[in-house]
């Protein structure tokens, strides 16, 4: 069987999963922001996937993935920058400790 | 099986295999670790569908930003040798039945589905690439380009406010 678009939407699928299970078991805020550069990077794969097999003549697939490499990664820096700030106040970076905005 | 097939199941297996440890994994700076080889998969799979393109940025971005920030992170906020704590049984039976479940509605959703070829891809070269960001006809991509440069410079600006030590007795 030729490798094609269902053998890279496994892939992709896949990935996101596992990072959706990290998301929902990890509670410390950087293990938790690994779990979503992982389903990012499983959306970018999806992106591509249909582009090169589906869409050839454009190229909205990959700009689409340009821009969500650049957002990704400026939101992992504003993140690691109110963990940071976090980790100041509370000594440590677990989301069940950081409920100081909790009416 | 030609030997472009087996270069796409090794890069799946250490992708999926790397991701699965990145999220396991209990001791925080070797989840990082694992999460490095993910992004070079990636990047690699990027490689082994032509486009080169992407798959440098991936490789700057990801491996050589995002990473290295992550483990930059770990180090100031974590005590080294440290084990993460075990999550409950209750959560991780449920979180894994659940993108368990998930995972085999999307599959099965992906299986019925055919789907058509539109055309097929042309050269992908950097060329095109920056003809299309740049270009302010119907359907370019100018105005994103321009939105992500301004998002940027906010989370720059925004990163530098939250995270500067504020000293209580000047304000």
């Amino acid at each position: 069987m030729e490798i094609g678009l269902p053998h890279l939407l496994f892939v992709s699928t896949a990935l996101f999963f596992i990072g959706v299970y990290g998301f929902l078991t990890r509670r410390n805020m950087i293990t938790m922001l690994m779990a979503v550069e992982l389903m990012l990077n499983a959306v970018n794969i999806n992106f591509v996937a249909f582009n090169k097999y589906l869409w050839g003549g454009k190229l909205d697939g990959v700009f689409f993935t340009i821009f969500i490499i650049a957002i990704a990664a400026a939101e992992t820096a504003v993140a690691i920058a109110i963990i940071i700030h976090i980790y100041r106040d509370h000594s440590n970076i677990d989301v069940e400790d950081a409920d100081s905005l909790k009416f | 099986m030609e030997v472009r097939d087996i270069i796409f199941y090794l890069i799946a297996t250490l992708i999926l295999v790397s991701g699965a440890l990145a999220v396991s994994s209990r001791q925080i700076f070797r989840s990082a670790i694992y999460l490095l080889f993910g992004m070079i998969g990636i990047a690699g799979l990027y490689f082994w569908l032509q486009f080169e393109f992407i798959a440098a940025v991936q490789i700057v971005v990801y491996v050589g930003g995002i990473v290295v920030l992550i483990i930059f992170s770990i180090f100031l906020t974590h005590r080294v040798g440290s084990d993460l704590p075990e999550p409950t049984y209750r959560r991780s039976l449920f979180a894994g039945l659940a993108s368990l479940f998930a995972f085999v509605l999307f599959w099965k959703v992906i299986k019925r589905n055919e789907f058509y070829a539109d055309q097929p891809m042309g050269e992908l070269s950097v060329r095109r690439i920056g003809e299309e960001m740049l270009n302010y006809n119907q359907g370019g991509f100018v105005l994103p380009f321009e939105v992500v440069s301004i998002l940027l410079l906010a989370a720059m600006i925004g990163c530098i406010v939250i995270a500067m030590k504020t000293n209580p007795e000047k304000i």
